[in-house]
Parts: structure tokens; sequence; C-alpha cells
């Protein structure tokens, strides 16, 4: 496939998911094969349904497969211990849900602050300087301090693209992050990663139903009944 | 700050009211917890100081002799065994300490013992001008006596001084007094074998015990030998020790080398002290279970925390908490509540105490007091706290268990739906 191996940030091979018990399991995933690598935007369109949000979270393993292998940064990571997983997600993986889930108790900053408290490699102020800057990034450096709760939908959203990037991530994972932005805002976000891929060499995989915007990614993969077609 | 912790906090003070619930039943768990302890504990110290100040901590009485000791040295089964009652069948007594002076000498080589008095009893008929009545007359030497017993501070009128420069006085008791329509000053007579003795009231004691305040006399022993015609013989000691907690230890000590009957106080009372001592472990049991339903009141608090917070604990998990953390953040949030249960449960508790010790009740009969007795001790606010712990601990871990196994995958599956 590829000659680059060092380049590829993950690869998927043959994921299958079923979903529901006894009658109503259901084959959602039916042999996803993926590869992604550094400095690349890819975005994934499909029918609402198709297995979008089911993939992304087995790449960033939220989830376990029923069949498959994931590596990340050619460590294989679908089989690997709960622990190690969550090491990889703490340090490799960015990820933007499809209904923006901050932590309503903190604060815009204190929710991007807390990834990287975790991962525990800046100082306070640094973790805070790095927490104003990205939310700078997304157009909320008016907002940091405000509670999350006090937000609109659409700066939630942004916060938690803000969040999904404060370890510096080798691979943003992000289930239509713009799907509650107007078109201003919309395309802002869009620009940011597009140019966050290019400068910090990040792969960048996002789920989106707006075709304007995937036709601008890199890569543009379709998906039907849990698989991808050309 | 560990982040864990901080998220902790967070979770807690946003939960506000149920928290407050939680940590109420802790704070009243852990104060009625030392309260109790306090007021019983108290009343048993008190108790126990009243009558070690009577009758001394410990007492040596008759002499024995060991018969028969094949016998005794091994029971049915062939093991050997030093269990010995005081009927012990193979022991024979005789009655009262024989060598009073070489006794003596004896018991002061011990190391723990402070003082001794000898003291020699019986019982004789007590007559004033108005009243008649049994007596129980204790034959001391007062320089002695008040070595091993709070004599001194139990004088209620007249005189210490006065008692000693004058053999034929005595001090009363002062229900005995109050029988006898007589006080310090006036005179009583005593009868005993159709002999009659004139003495000089010196004094009027209080024991705060009953049945020793209506009937004790004290006298000299001399005196009292001549009323009772026991020249010589026949006497018990009454020692006092370094340290009264330890009676037990020394008394057996005494015990095996004087070969005498030595009965501490703990075995003396023993009946009111088991009624004291009952009432202390069955207020802790009461209490503990108020501290216990606390327990599940937070237990209830937590579990809910836990199903409302599925969401949070996925974000968490998704940007790189491990389970362990998950279930240290809710760990942190009982142990919050434990501490804080704790530390304000201690100051209620020590309140209350305070407040208890200065409400007044009128106790007469088995000891003398005009307010609660209160017994101040770290070992109560040590053992609230261990009883505190253990329930929150328990508590918190059960729910802290089942948030780290919650699956980051399906709660999103679930909540997105
Ligand atoms: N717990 C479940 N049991 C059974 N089927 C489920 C379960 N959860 C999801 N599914 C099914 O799995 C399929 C894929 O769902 P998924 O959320 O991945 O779709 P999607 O492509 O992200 O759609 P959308 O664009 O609407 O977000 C859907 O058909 C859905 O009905
Ligand atoms: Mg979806």
């Amino acid at each position: 496939m590829s000659n680059a191996t060092s380049k590829s940030v993950l690869r998927a091979e043959d994921l299958h998911r079923f979903l529901g018990q006894d009658e109503a399991r259901v084959h959602v995933l039916r042999g996803v094969n993926l590869e992604l690598k550094e400095a690349t935007t890819y975005s994934v369109v499909g029918q609402s349904g198709c297995g979008k949000s089911t993939m992304l979270y087995l790449l960033g393993l939220l989830d376990r497969q029923d069949k498959g292998k994931i590596w990340i940064r050619d460590e294989l990571m679908s089989d690997a211990s709960d622990a190690e997983r969550t090491a990889a997600r703490s340090r490799h993986i960015g990820f933007v849900f499809q209904f923006h889930f901050l932590l309503p108790e903190f604060s815009a900053a204190e929710n991007v602050i807390l990834p990287m408290r975790k991962l525990g490699v800046r100082s306070p102020d640094e973790m805070r300087q790095h927490a104003e800057y990205l939310l700078g990034l997304v157009g909320l450096q008016e907002k940091v301090d405000r509670l999350a709760t006090h937000l609109s939908g659409g700066e939630q959203q942004r916060v938690a693209i803000a969040r999904s990037l404060a370890n510096d991530p080798a691979l943003l994972l992000a289930d239509e992050p713009t799907g509650n932005l107007d078109h201003k805002n919309s395309d802002m976000v869009f620009d940011l990663l597009q140019r966050l891929s290019k400068e910090t060499g990040q792969a960048i995989l996002m789920v989106t139903h707006n075709t304007e915007l995937a036709t601008k990614t890199d890569q543009c993969l379709r998906m039907q009944d849990g698989q991808f077609i050309n | 700050m560990s982040p864990n912790f901080a998220i902790a906090f967070r979770f807690i003070v946003s939960r506000k009211r149920s928290m407050i619930m939680s940590l109420a039943g802790i704070v009243f768990g852990v104060g009625f917890f030392i309260v109790t302890q306090a007021q019983t504990s108290g009343f048993e110290k008190f108790y126990i100081d009243t009558i070690i100040g009577a009758d001394s901590p410990i007492r040596i009485e008759d002499r024995f002799q060991d018969i028969g000791l094949a016998i005794n040295a091994a029971d049915e089964s062939g093991q050997t065994s030093d269990f010995i009652t005081e009927t012990d069948p193979n022991r024979k007594y005789i009655h009262g300490i024989e060598y009073p002076n070489k006794l003596r000498e004896a018991v002061e080589a011990f190391d723990d013992v402070t003082a001794v008095s000898e003291v020699l009893r019986g019982e004789t008929r007590a007559l004033s001008k108005t009243a008649e009545q049994t007596a129980r007359v204790h034959g001391i030497r007062l320089k002695d006596h008040i070595q091993v017993t709070d004599l001194d501070s139990q004088m209620l009128r007249g005189s210490l001084d006065d008692f000693a420069f004058n053999p034929s006085s005595v001090l009363l008791g002062k229900k005995f007094a109050e029988r006898m329509h007589v006080d310090v000053g006036d005179y009583i007579l005593f009868e005993y074998a159709g002999d009659t003795r004139r003495y000089k009231v010196a004094g009027i004691f209080e024991t705060g015990i009953e049945q020793i305040d209506k009937r004790r006399v004290y006298m000299h022993i001399g005196e009292t030998r001549a009323l009772l015609k026991k020249p010589f013989g026949e006497a018990f000691f009454q020692i006092a020790v370094r340290d009264p907690g330890n009676a037990v230890r020394v008394a057996s000590r005494l015990e095996s080398a004087l070969h005498h009957n030595v009965i501490p106080w703990q075995e003396r009372e023993k009946s009111w002290l088991q009624v004291f001592s009952v009432l202390r472990v069955s207020s802790a049991i009461t209490v503990s279970t108020i501290i216990l339903i606390s327990g599940l009141g937070m237990f209830n608090t937590l579990a809910m925390l836990v199903m409302e917070k599925t969401r949070e604990i996925a974000i968490l998990r998704s940007i790189g908490y491990t389970r362990r953390d998950i279930s240290r953040i809710f760990l942190w949030q009982g142990f919050l509540v434990l501490i804080a249960g704790t530390v304000c449960g201690w100051i209620f508790g020590a309140v209350v105490t305070l407040g208890i010790s200065k409400l007044p009740i009128r106790i007469r009969g088995i000891f003398t007091a005009d307010s609660f007795m209160v017994n101040w001790d770290l070992n109560h606010y040590i053992w609230a706290a261990v009883v505190a712990s253990v329930t929150v601990m328990v508590a918190s871990y059960i729910p802290a268990r089942r948030a780290a196994a919650l699956e980051p995958g399906s709660i999103i599956r679930g909540t997105s739906m």
C-alpha cells in the first residue's frame, strides 16, 4: 500500500463491528480498511446511519472491534490492554464528538486544560497559556473563563475542538466538527484544521455532511453500509 | 493538586445538596459516638475514682496454703493449668493476716507498691443519746491510711489532726452521723461483747458511696483491737500502687509471691464495672448504626452521581484518564466528605460533650455526682473516625468501581441516541 510506513499515523485492517443483541444484532461495520498519513486531511461522507461514528469510536480506541486490527504509529493498539489504549489516547489522539461533550462544572479553559493535566508534560502556567492560545485559534479568546454551560452550542463545539488539540495529537478524529456552526465559524474551523495539518503534520479525519467542505480536504472517503466505496 | 482531586472537588461542589445530606449523617454519627462514649466512660471513670478513693486499689486478705498441689497443677486432659478460683478446694485459708509486720516488709519491697495500710475491721453496736445502730468499724493508722485512700479530701467537717492526736476519737460516715444525730465534738458509744467504750467525734467524711457512708467508722487500730478484743492478727492490708490501671497484674504477682488472697479493685467491683462496660459497648453499637445509615446515604449519593456522570466519565476516558483515575475521582469524593464529616463531627462531639458536662444531675447511690460526668479521651475521637472511615470507604468503593468499569464507547453511543 504505502512505501513510507514511517508517515503512517493510523492503519486499520478489515474492521468489523456488530451492535445490538440477539435479533436486534446489526452488522454495522463490514470490513473497513484505512490508512491515515501525516499532514493529510481526510473527510468521511455517507448517509446517516451508515456507521461513520461507529468507525470513529473504533479508530479513537473508545470501543473494541469485533474483528480487525488497528495500528497507531505502527503499534498494534486494537488488541492492547485498556491501560495502553488509554495512554495512546492521551498522547496521540484528539477526539471531537458529534455532540460536543464538555464537562459542565468547568470553564472553557479548564476543559481544554484537562487532557494536559493528565499527560503532565506542561507546567500549570504553560497549560493555561496553551489553553488560551487554542481557544484564541477557535475564536473564543474572550470567553476562556466562561463556564461550559454558559456557552452556546457552537461555542461549546469550538471548545471541544480546542480541547482535542490540547496535547498536540498526531491524529485528530472529528465527528461533524462543524455541524453546529454557522457558515462563518464553520469555515474558520475548517481552515484552522486544514492549516494545522500542514503546519504540525497532523493527520485529521473528519466526518461531515457538508459536501462542499468535504471536497476541500486532501482526500474524501465515501462510506456506505459500513464499508468504504470508491 | 492532582487532577483527579480537582475533578472530584468540582463534582462535589456541583452537587452540594445531596453531599451536605451525606455529610450531616456523618457529622451526627461521629458526634454522637463521641458524646455517648465521653459520658459512659466519664461515669465509669468517676465511679472507679470513687471506689479507689474509698477503699484503695488493692486489698490483701487471708493467707492461704496450697494443699494437694499435684491435683491442682493438671486438669483432666493432662494440661497444666494455673486457673485458680477463690473457692479453690485445694487451698486452705487462714482468716486475716497473721504476721502484719513481716508481710508489710514483703509488700513494700514491690516496686509498684507506694503505700500500705493495715486495717482491722469489725461490726459493733453504736449508741448515741437518741439512736442506736450497727457500725462497721475500720481500725486504721491515719498516716498510712491517707496514703492509700482519699480520706483527707473526703472530710466534710472536723479535722484529721484532732483525730490523729486523740486516740479516743472517731471519724464517722456522713449518713451514719446523721442517723445517730451526732456531729463533730459530740460523744458516741460503741459496744462489743458487753463492753462499752466512749469516743469523741473528730470528723465527718463522705465517700459518695451510700453503702459506706451509712455504716463506716474510722478508729485508731489499737483502740479497735481493744474494743473488738483482737489483740493481734486478723487484719487486712489496703495497698496503693503507682498505676491503679495495672492493679490486676500487681495483685497476681503479690498473690503468688506472698501466698495471701490479693484482690484488685477490678475484681472487687466486678459487677458494677460490667454494667458500665456493657453500657459503653451497647451505646457504641447503637451510635455506629447512625454512622452506618449515613454510609448508606453516602453510597446512594455516589451511586446516583456515577449514573448522572456517565457522560463525563466517557469524556475523561477519551482524553486519557484511566480506569484508575475514574475510580480515584469517586473515592476522592467519598474521602472529602469523610474528612469534612469527621472533622465537623469531632467539633460537634466536643462541643456537646462540653455542654453535657455542665448539665446538672443528681446521682446518689453507687457514687455521688451533681453534674454529668464526661471523660475526654482521644481514643473516642479516633474510634469514631475509624468507624466513619470504614463505612464511607466501603460506601464509595462500590460506586467508584462501577464508574471505572464503564466502557466509553457504549456510554457515548447511549447518550448520543
Ligand atoms: N446499540 C445499538 N444497537 C443496535 N444498532 C445500533 C446501536 N447503536 C447504533 N446502531 C446502528 O448502527 C448504525 C450506525 O450508527 P452510527 O452512529 O455509526 O451512524 P452514523 O453514520 O454516525 O450516522 P449519523 O450520520 O446519523 O451520525 C445505525 O444504523 C444505528 O441504527
Ligand atoms: Mg454519527
